[in-house]
């Protein structure tokens, strides 16, 4: 259950950023491929809030989806993951997108 | 309502406090940053921008002093600890090896590895599940290893979340014992994924187990391309000069003078 430090991680972030702010809304961005299961960060993210600036505010969650484009022949594809080949079978394959794990903005009261 | 003085700070244009203190509203400062009332404040900063920079700042430290630091990474059991007695053993009076021993509890590990001669830090995560930056940072502190050597980070037994943190290591080594079975690879691609060395441990035991040797490295290949796979067994011995001659090959050359 990484997600319970990863919800503390995001309490840290925006209370050291905007000390003493009320913050009413958080919008973070976690990519499919990020490790991150956003169903529970949901479930701990009030147990994280709880006592802090963030306390009651509500979550937004972004999921954006896992893009790679193969080093071999150049191909942008949506991989099936965990196995990340190429449809061209090459497994050398850059992640363009989906691995995100960010505080895009919060909403002050 | 306003968050810093608590009035109801419905008045856009500001209002005077009890003490005759003007309180602007709409943009202006507070503490150290800047803030906005009602209003969206665009961060964009990861999550685990804090961890990141700190394991930044271990990896520094630990440059500067020419020290080798891994991450080594499984599941509970899959023999982290044996591999490393052995190694500490075989490699006794070639490489100074210093031991941070991540569990949630007991310092049992700890007392294994300072069996074999090891300086060791133990430290117990109580529910935690993994190790992070803050937490190397400080066993580094109270570890003191000397310089060129060898700093050995045995992460919480735990497939899932060690994955997420850097601690500032230089390799990540993560290692899956052939009777937990060929697809734990497939299983846990975060983690696998993020590896430099794979081990195959345990490998003695292969006559015994239905294991495919040959898929599991296969899987290997797609899902960590730049992954080196070694097949070993830390209690017969099979294929232990190949993880030492990789590890040898990772010690920075110290600079002369």
């Amino acid at each position: 259950m990484h997600e319970l430090a990863i919800a503390e991680s995001v309490v840290d972030a925006v209370t050291r950023k905007l000390p003493g702010a009320r913050i009413t809304q958080v919008h973070l961005e976690i990519g499919t491929l990020s490790g991150v299961v956003a169903d529970s960060i949901r479930f701990c993210f009030d147990l994280a809030t709880e006592g802090t600036g963030l306390e009651g505010a509500t979550l937004e969650i972004t999921q954006p989806p896992a893009q790679c484009r193969c080093r071999a022949c150049g191909t942008e594809f949506l991989p099936d993951w965990p196995i990340v080949l190429c449809p061209c079978g090459s497994a050398d394959v850059a992640v363009l997108g989906g691995e995100e794990l960010r505080i895009l903005s919060v909403q002050v009261a | 309502m306003c968050a810093t003085c608590g009035c109801a700070g419905d008045e856009l244009a500001g209002h005077l406090h009890d003490d005759g203190t003007w309180h602007e509203h709409g943009a202006h400062q507070h503490g150290d940053g800047p803030h906005a009332h009602g209003k969206t404040v665009t961060l964009a900063e990861k999550v685990l921008a804090r961890n990141d920079a700190l394991a930044g700042e271990n990896r520094d430290w630990l440059r500067e002093r020419d020290i080798l630091a891994v991450n080594l990474m499984s599941s509970p059991g899959a023999g982290k600890t044996t591999l490393l007695e052995r190694t500490a053993a075989e490699l006794a009076g070639e490489l100074v090896i210093g031991v941070i021993e991540g569990d949630q509890e007991t310092a049992l590990d700890a007392d294994r590895m300072r069996a074999a001669g090891c300086r060791v830090v133990q430290i117990n995560t109580g529910t935690g599940c993994h190790l992070d930056a803050v937490m190397v940072r400080d066993a580094l502190a109270k570890l003191d290893p000397p310089g060129g050597s060898v700093v050995v980070i045995e992460n919480v037994g735990n497939l899932v979340c060690p994955a997420l943190f850097d601690l500032g290591e230089a390799h990540r080594v993560v290692l899956a014992s052939v009777t937990e079975g060929a697809d734990k690879p497939v299983k846990y691609p975060h983690m696998f994924r993020s590896a430099g060395l794979v081990l195959v441990t345990k490998t003695d035991l292969l006559p015994y187990l239905d294991f495919d040797l040959a898929r599991c490295t296969a899987d290997l290949g797609t899902i960590s391309p730049g992954a080196t796979v070694l097949p070993v067994s830390a209690r017969a011995g099979d294929g232990i000069g190949a993880w030492y001659d990789w590890l040898r090959e990772r010690i920075p050359v110290r600079a002369q003078g």
